[in-house]
């Protein structure tokens, strides 16, 4: 019995801070979602419905913010994987400087997005004083230059693109080395061998045997975009909502706090309408990876 | 002769995606030590500074609050982290080692923690810490932050490895449990004790999000938000250079930790990495 | 110090949790260690004799019955307040710690007025690493050191604490053969200038025959017998004990008794005074079989076998329990002439069948009860 006692001791601290702070919330973000009207200074509501999901999901900004996530996840994910999978294939074929490149590829890894966001709208950004850096470029080769951080949706959505595939490649390049690392060089061996071509061997030997990485980058990084928040930020500033590039965690945090916040209600609605298209999404995957086996 | 073409455009290849990897922190440097004048005097950029300067800096430290942002920051990041480990290495030695009722079902429980979304519990979270007027207090921004389950299952797996052998030897010389844990099990463990911390400082240093609901005070920002401050009200927002140098100041530390513990980092994210 | 087991039991749940019958690891065990005495607890995996070791050692308590150390009742007494030394199979060493550290580390654990000095501590350490000749290897970490090595200085971080009981858990199971013989002696050697009354766990039973002053064999949480290793062999109380001792193992027949004579096959092979009529089962050591050209029981030859000073005869028979049967015979002149014409190199020749004759030594026969295994003596 003492030693019963002693491992709850042990486990105290972890059950207090976990339950204060996930298990309770998550009951608690439910009841939120329901109550109507809720009132902030008063913490007084008018009674259960589904109003607020309603609600949410007729304003303008939530609409907006859904296709902007949309759009940065159709976009970025499969894109930054692909790119991943050829810079670690290409890694993966060299020796010399090997170690070198894997660091300082994962150096964005580290570095505060919001500074690295701050270097990119300087990049993309134009002012009165200058095109920047990015349309100085785009001028040389002739073509029309254009603001990425104030201008058109399409160069703003661009750019968020880009950023966004920036900032995952470390992570997805790293496990995707490892992988490649991990195959047994037998199997190359035996294939050379045997005189298999090269793309053969990529997609006979290479690819089934990466697979459940590359399975797991895509499951990751997709709920990584729908997640998408920090990066907007980083590029557009913290209003979000007057720039039309918000996203649905923005929405939230919008909801919650800031010149528009103080509707925890609306917030946990658009925070559940986001958990269910996450886990639908991440169960679609799953039911793809386990046919594809 | 057709082998040294193909590696040369793999290197040249490779090459070019370092160099887009390595620009904006050449960009950032660059124009933090370019002088505001002659920043905005360049219509087209120039990539090399003529007249460097450390001005920037000068300004990033007094015109606005960085050094109180990296003093919050390093507070936070200090007594998290610190906070985090006991607690995780507390619970991670219970799972792993003691003996309780409602143990399995207890860690599953544990487990299924894993897949709730950050973002589902922060609503109320921010409503639990207004409601202790807790907002604009260290202990606001820490609290929330100090368990990890992940953290606990890996080194829960780490502390399984430690052959059982040991502990009964240990039981047998008449060790305490927490001597135990001390002596025997943590430095046996340092490796995944010292991974997990870099990581949580990373994630620390960089953490905006709950920072930015919590604190509206200057005084109590981290420099994240720092970082968004200074953009939206602090230099003037033409004032670019003295921008970057904030951004230098702040990107030093961990791009100095990560060369450091380089190894450590890319093996801590690669066995079981979150950051998607 | 001499070790009292007095009905001791203890009792695990199942873990095939819809079986709610406990499994009994060690089912009322009463024996007692001699002071000073090094014993082999013997059985195969299972059999409960890492259970019996901690029990002993304090990690886990019975679920009835008592232990004593001496005259002192232990029972209910921690690990650390009985004085034992444990030393285990994969040695368990800390390996952040180097050897030194290691020794001293349960040192460290003393409190009140048993608390040494650093000085005293190192002295104590070098002294135990003397015992077991690794104090020239004193700042190594374990990971620099061969198995044996390490081995030694899990004995002597057990030893430095000056126990009254050394146990030893599959102590040798981890090294090589060659090792394994070198470090037997040593812990024969180091038991007797210690003095240490010491327990030692083996699933071996050569090892547990060759440094054992006494073994207990048990099977299934029971212990089937107890006594000189030698006495144990000579004469075992069932079939089990005699099957898990001796290496080539005992060859063992369905016989049958008919007016005081062993049959195995249509065969009389030996005279059996004192033995009701019935089929039983026949055990005959390796060395209870005397070739011979007009011998009483004939077998079949498969091959010979010749290994150095040993001839073992390989052969087969019908009602032999396992597919061949292994005698080993002194090859005198007679018997050489003999084996020359049932072999041709290793192999029988053409015309060897039914010349493979032996008499049978009647001691080193025993015969056993069909159903129960339990030995059935004759005279």
């Amino acid at each position: 019995m003492k030693k019963e006692m002693k491992a709850w001791i042990y486990l105290l601290p972890a059950i207090l801070f976990l339950g204060i702070f996930m298990v309770y919330p998550l009951v608690d973000v439910l009841i939120y979602s329901f109550e109507e009207g809720y009132n902030f200074a008063s913490q007084s509501f008018e009674g259960y419905g589904l109003f607020n999901y309603s609600y949410v999901l007729h304003d303008p900004y939530f609409l907006q913010a859904l296709k902007n996530t949309f759009i940065i996840v159709i976009i970025t994910v499969p894109v930054s994987t692909t790119l991943a999978l050829f810079i670690s294939l290409g890694l993966s074929k060299i020796k010399v400087l090997r170690n070198f490149f894997q660091t300082v590829y994962f150096l964005p890894y580290v570095t505060n997005t919001l500074a690295v966001g701050l270097v990119f709208m300087i990049l993309f950004k134009k002012t009165a004083y200058s095109d920047g850096l990015v349309n100085m470029l785009i001028h040389l080769f002739g073509g029309p230059t254009v603001d990425f951080i104030d201008g058109p949706y399409a160069a703003k959505m661009f750019v968020m693109c880009f950023y966004t595939v920036c900032i995952v490649m470390p992570f997805k390049i790293l496990i995707l080395t490892s992988a490649l690392a991990s195959v047994n060089p037998m199997y190359y061996k035996a294939a050379k061998v045997d005189g298999t071509p090269s793309w053969r061997i990529f997609t006979k030997i290479t690819l089934p045997m990466i697979a459940p990485m590359i399975f797991y980058l895509v499951i990751t990084g997709f709920i990584g975009a729908f997640k998408a928040y920090s990066d907007e930020v980083a590029l557009f500033g913290t209003d979000l909502n007057s720039a039309g590039m918000n996203t649905i965690v923005g929405y939230v945090y919008d909801m919650l706090y800031g010149d528009s916040g103080g509707y925890p209600s609306y917030a946990a609605a658009a925070a559940l309408i986001l958990f269910a298209i996450v886990f639908t999404i991440t169960l679609i995957n799953l039911m793809i990876s386990k046919s594809g086996k | 002769m057709k082998n040294k073409i193909k590696t040369f455009f793999l290197y040249f290849g490779l090459f070019l995606w370092g160099l887009l990897v390595l620009f904006p922190f050449y960009w950032m440097i660059l124009t933090s030590v370019k002088s505001y004048s002659s920043y905005n005097a360049e219509y087209v950029p120039r990539f090399i500074a003529t007249n460097p300067t450390l001005q920037n800096f000068v300004d990033a430290f007094t015109t606005v609050s960085l050094g109180r942002y990296f003093l919050n920051t390093l507070i936070f990041t200090v007594v998290t982290t610190g906070l985090m480990m006991v607690v995780v290495v507390m619970a991670a030695y219970a799972f792993a080692r003691l003996e309780f009722r409602w143990k399995n079902i207890l860690f599953a429980l544990f487990l299924s923690l894993m897949m709730i979304p950050n973002e589902l519990v922060v609503i109320t979270n921010f409503v639990t810490i207004t409601n202790l007027d807790l907002r604009n207090t260290y202990l606001g921004l820490i609290l929330p932050s100090v368990t990890s389950v992940f953290y606990i299952y890996l080194l829960k797996e780490n502390f399984e490895q430690i052959p059982e052998e040991l502990y009964k030897a240990a039981k047998v010389d008449g060790t305490s449990d927490l001597k135990y844990l001390l002596k025997v099990m943590i430095p046996i463990s340092a490796p995944t004790i010292v991974t997990i911390t870099i990581l949580k400082v990373i994630e620390c240093w960089n953490s905006y999000v709950w920072p930015r609901l919590i604190t509206d005070d200057e005084a109590y920002f981290l420099v994240s938000n720092g970082i968004q401050e200074i953009r939206e009200n602090g230099f003037g927002r033409e004032n670019i250079p003295a921008m970057m140098a904030a951004v230098v100041v702040i990107s030093v530390p961990l791009v100095v930790l990560f060369l450091i513990f380089r190894k450590k980092i890319m093996e801590g994210v690669s066995t079981g990495g979150t950051k998607g | 110090m001499k070790v009292v087991l007095d009905h001791l039991t203890k009792k695990f749940p199942n873990r095939n949790k819809k079986i709610k019958e406990d499994v009994i690891a060690v089912n009322d065990f009463t024996f007692e260690i001699p002071d000073g005495k090094l014993v082999g607890l013997l059985g195969p995996s299972g059999c409960g004799k890492s259970t019996t070791l901690n029990l002993i050692s304090g990690l886990e308590k019975p679920t009835s019955g008592k232990v004593y150390f001496g005259e002192t009742d232990v029972t209910e007494l921690p690990p650390e307040n009985r004085g034992v030394g444990l030393v285990f199979q994969n040695y368990a060493l800390y390996p952040h710690l180097t050897v030194r550290q290691n020794i001293i580390f349960p040192l460290e654990n003393l409190k009140g007025d048993q608390k040494l000095t650093k000085q005293e501590m190192n002295d104590r350490a070098l002294e135990a690493a003397r015992m077991v000749q690794i104090h020239e290897l004193m700042d190594r970490k374990p990971n620099e050191l061969s198995g044996g090595q390490q081995q030694r200085v899990a004995i002597a971080r057990a030893l430095v604490k000056m126990p009254g009981i050394l146990l030893l858990d599959e102590p040798l199971s981890n090294l090589d053969a060659r090792l394994r013989l070198q470090t037997r002696e040593e812990l024969r050697r180091i038991q007797t200038s210690t003095g240490i009354t010491t327990v030692f766990v083996t699933h071996d039973q050569e090892e547990a025959m060759s440094i054992s002053d006494m073994i207990v064999v048990m099977k299934d949480g029971v212990i089937h017998q107890i006594g000189k290793p030698q006495q144990v062999y000579d004469d075992p109380v069932n079939l089990f004990v005699a099957k898990f001792l001796g290496t080539p193992p005992i060859n063992v027949f369905a016989a049958r008794v008919e007016k005081e004579k062993l049959y195995i096959g249509e065969e009389a092979v030996l005279d059996v005074h004192g033995v009701a009529d019935g089929p039983v089962t026949a055990g005959i050591r390796p060395e209870g079989f005397l070739l011979s050209k007009d011998g009483e029981f004939t077998c079949e030859p498969s091959s010979l076998e010749v290994m150095g000073r040993d001839t073992s005869i390989v052969s087969t028979h019908s009602a032999c329990e396992a597919p061949a049967i292994r005698s080993i015979v002194i090859a005198g002149e007679e018997e050489v002439k003999l084996l020359d014409e049932i072999f041709d190199g290793v192999r029988p020749a053409p015309e060897s069948k039914g010349k493979l004759k032996f008499h049978l030594r009647p001691g080193k026969v025993h015969l056993f009860d069909v159903s129960t295994g339990d030995r059935i003596r004759f005279s």
